[in-house]
């Protein structure tokens, strides 16, 4: 498999009135075509930085202070404005949590659904009309004619989100990022969303990237799974691996705090404690306050991403003397 | 792929959308019967100011000495004459057209320049701190006084009043476009927009600034009144029109010395004016509850 997307040890930090505050630290991840990659972590982890950083659409006051980020091969933090403008929408896109919100209410479909054409590809309007027919159609919205003279408000949530996705696939970009795409929307249209994407995945080839705190999505159409903790990767996998094998107690955490049908002794576990403020600094793993496994060592040094197999690494003092265990084993 | 989809009720509308809309907002301006006596009378206005020429029997500012300072009424002068024999109801007719165009142009070069202003200090946050110095210090003078001085710089005529009080309007203009710019560039759509790589000149004219609209329109209605009564008050200082033109403010000026005698010199062109702008405001304030999107969503 080709590579699409890979990120390189990335901080992104922000200017504040508290000084400069650094919301992700240090990631690395990479994309294959065809590949979904979901990023999982609590609310304020970074999982949106990062996705935004790849955008280059962060806040004014943020800037990519280290790292790089090949799209393609290309590195798009040396890019300039106009040339990451345009990337996005024709070769990246990006759809969002809120559907309600992300539609200027004063245009109709049509004319949104045409922009993106009419900018990336140079359609006339009549062509962009009926390509925008074609989109609608193949994100299963019915009645596409009559619904290009309508207006968002006129649309349920979950027509809205087609109609959002219609517009990032508009150009066929190879690389979607979806950020939170059915937080928003009930657990029936949930489902039929997630479904899309997962067609038109395929479809197009594109590779994907979903951002997501909900580990019923992660399952239902994670290929790989990354999980953040306060600005860090704690945990990579494939999604057998970080369901069945979590090896990093955070992982486990998100896990357990989740209901499961089948078990009916499961019983929920909160993780205690809340995110660290980004100002705070923790000596060691950040996550050691509120891990309950913490050694000393967790208090003093951070850990590294220990391998665990060739695709499944986790940051986590647990894993050292299993892998050391590996590594006599193998050198012997 | 999403075969099941429940479509929602078929609701599209024969009419074209934008049309429906202007109506509905015109529709509820009109339950509101203050607003409806104030577009009677603009529209009142506008019509004596286009047909002027044909309404007024007499010539605004041919003299007639020997009917000077008539009373309403008289020999077929409908409102009488002034202190020259000029026919009172054919100056305040032409009167009504210069005080209409001064409020247009004004109002539509100060909200020129300040949505120029306005949307590039809102959206670009690096040059919004410079912009809005400016326009704090266009504020720190009293808008008469501003004028004044502008008029002083380039000498009195109607033309100079535009441009004063075209520049006076702008640091208000800017400041309520710059406020929208703030609260619409946050919105998620402007966000979705640049995801979907549109440059900056387009998200601005046409994504932010239709969202803008609503307080533009309510201000511009309301500046309408400001420039009306700002021209009169600066005519009748001698610092706008000049007679013999028909300005109201100017009118008002000669009366004054007529005060006991023909007190109608006073008193019909203060009338005038003071309709105008009392018509302007309650329009403006009708529309500004016509088009508070709140109201939108339970029609």
């Amino acid at each position: 498999m080709n590579q699409l997307l890979e990120v390189n040890d990335l901080v992104t930090s922000f200017r504040t009135a508290e000084g400069k505050l650094s919301a992700v630290r240090g990631v690395s991840f990479s994309v294959d075509k065809g590949e979904t990659l979901c990023i999982v972590g609590e609310s304020g982890c970074g999982k949106s930085i990062t996705t935004l950083s790849v955008m280059g659409l962060l806040p004014s006051n943020g800037e990519i202070s280290r790292g790089s980020i090949q799209f393609s091969g290309e590195e798009l933090t040396t890019k300039n404005e106009e040339e990451l403008r345009k990337l996005r929408g024709n070769e990246i896109s990006m759809i969002f949590q809120e559907p309600m919100t992300a539609l200027n209410p004063v245009f109709t479909i049509g004319y949104q659904l045409r922009e993106p054409l009419m900018i990336h590809k140079r359609l006339s309007k009549r062509e962009a009309t009926q390509k925008a027919i074609t989109l609608l159609d193949q994100v299963g919205i019915p009645h596409p004619v009559s619904k290009l003279k309508q207006f968002p408000h006129e649309l349920s949530g979950g027509m809205r989100q087609r109609v959002m996705i219609a517009m990032a696939l508009a150009c066929n970009p190879s690389l979607l990022i979806a950020d939170e795409p059915t937080t928003a929307l009930d657990v029936t249209i949930q489902a039929q969303i997630l479904d899309l994407i997962d067609d038109l995945k395929a479809d197009l080839g594109m590779g994907v990237v979903m951002v997501t705190h909900d580990m019923g999505v992660v399952a239902e159409v994670a290929d790989r799974v990354m999980v953040m903790y306060a600005g860090e990767v704690v945990e990579v996998g494939t999604v057998t691996e970080i369901f069945e094998a979590p090896k990093h107690p955070y992982t486990r955490g998100l896990l357990a705090s989740v209901p499961n049908i089948d078990d009916p002794d499961h019983s929920m576990e909160a993780i205690p404690g809340s995110l660290p403020n980004l100002s705070e600094e923790i000596q060691g793993c950040r996550f050691h306050p509120r891990c309950p496994f913490a050694m000393d060592k967790c208090m003093e040094m951070e850990p590294p991403l220990f391998e665990l197999s060739s695709e499944h690494q986790s940051k986590c003092w647990l894993q050292e003397v299993k892998h050391y265990d590996k590594q006599s084993a193998t050198s012997s | 792929m999403a075969s099941g989809v429940i479509s929602p009720a078929n609701t599209s509308v024969k009419q074209p959308k934008k049309e429906r809309m202007l109506f509905q907002t015109f529709k509820r301006l009109c339950k509101n019967k203050l607003a409806v006596f104030g577009m009677i009378v603009i529209a009142f206005q506008i019509l004596l100011a286009i047909f002027a020429p044909w309404i007024a029997q007499y010539d605004p500012v041919v003299q007639n000495l020997s009917k000077a300072q008539l009373g309403p009424g008289a020999e077929g002068h409908f409102l009488g004459t002034d202190n020259y024999g000029r026919d009172m109801f054919a100056r305040l007719v032409y009167g009504a057209r210069i005080s209409l165009i001064v409020g247009i142009t004004s109002v539509t070069l100060g909200l020129l320049g300040g949505l120029f202003l306005g949307l590039i200090s809102g959206y670009y946050r690096k040059l919004d701190g410079v912009i809005m110095r400016f326009v704090d210090l266009l504020f720190a003078f009293p808008g008469i006084l501003l004028a004044m001085l502008i008029i002083a710089m380039l000498g009195t005529s109607l033309v100079n009043v535009v441009i004063a009080i075209s520049i006076w309007s702008i640091p208000t203009c800017a400041r309520i476009v710059r406020g929208s710019v703030l609260s619409v560039k946050k919105q998620e759509y402007v966000v979705a927009m640049k995801s979907l790589g549109a440059s900056d000149l387009r998200i601005i004219m046409k994504h932010i600034l239709p969202n803008c609209t609503a307080p533009i329109i309510v201000f511009a209605t309301m500046r309408m009144a400001t420039a009306i009564l700002s021209t009169a008050a600066l005519s009748f200082l001698g610092l706008g029109a000049q007679p013999p033109t028909p300005e109201w403010g100017a009118m008002i000026a000669a009366g004054q010395d007529f005060m006991w005698t023909a007190p109608h010199m006073t008193v019909i062109p203060g009338i005038a004016i003071m309709l105008v702008v009392f018509a302007f405001n309650v329009v403006g304030d009708g529309l500004r509850d016509a088009l508070d999107p709140n109201m939108e969503l339970d029609t």
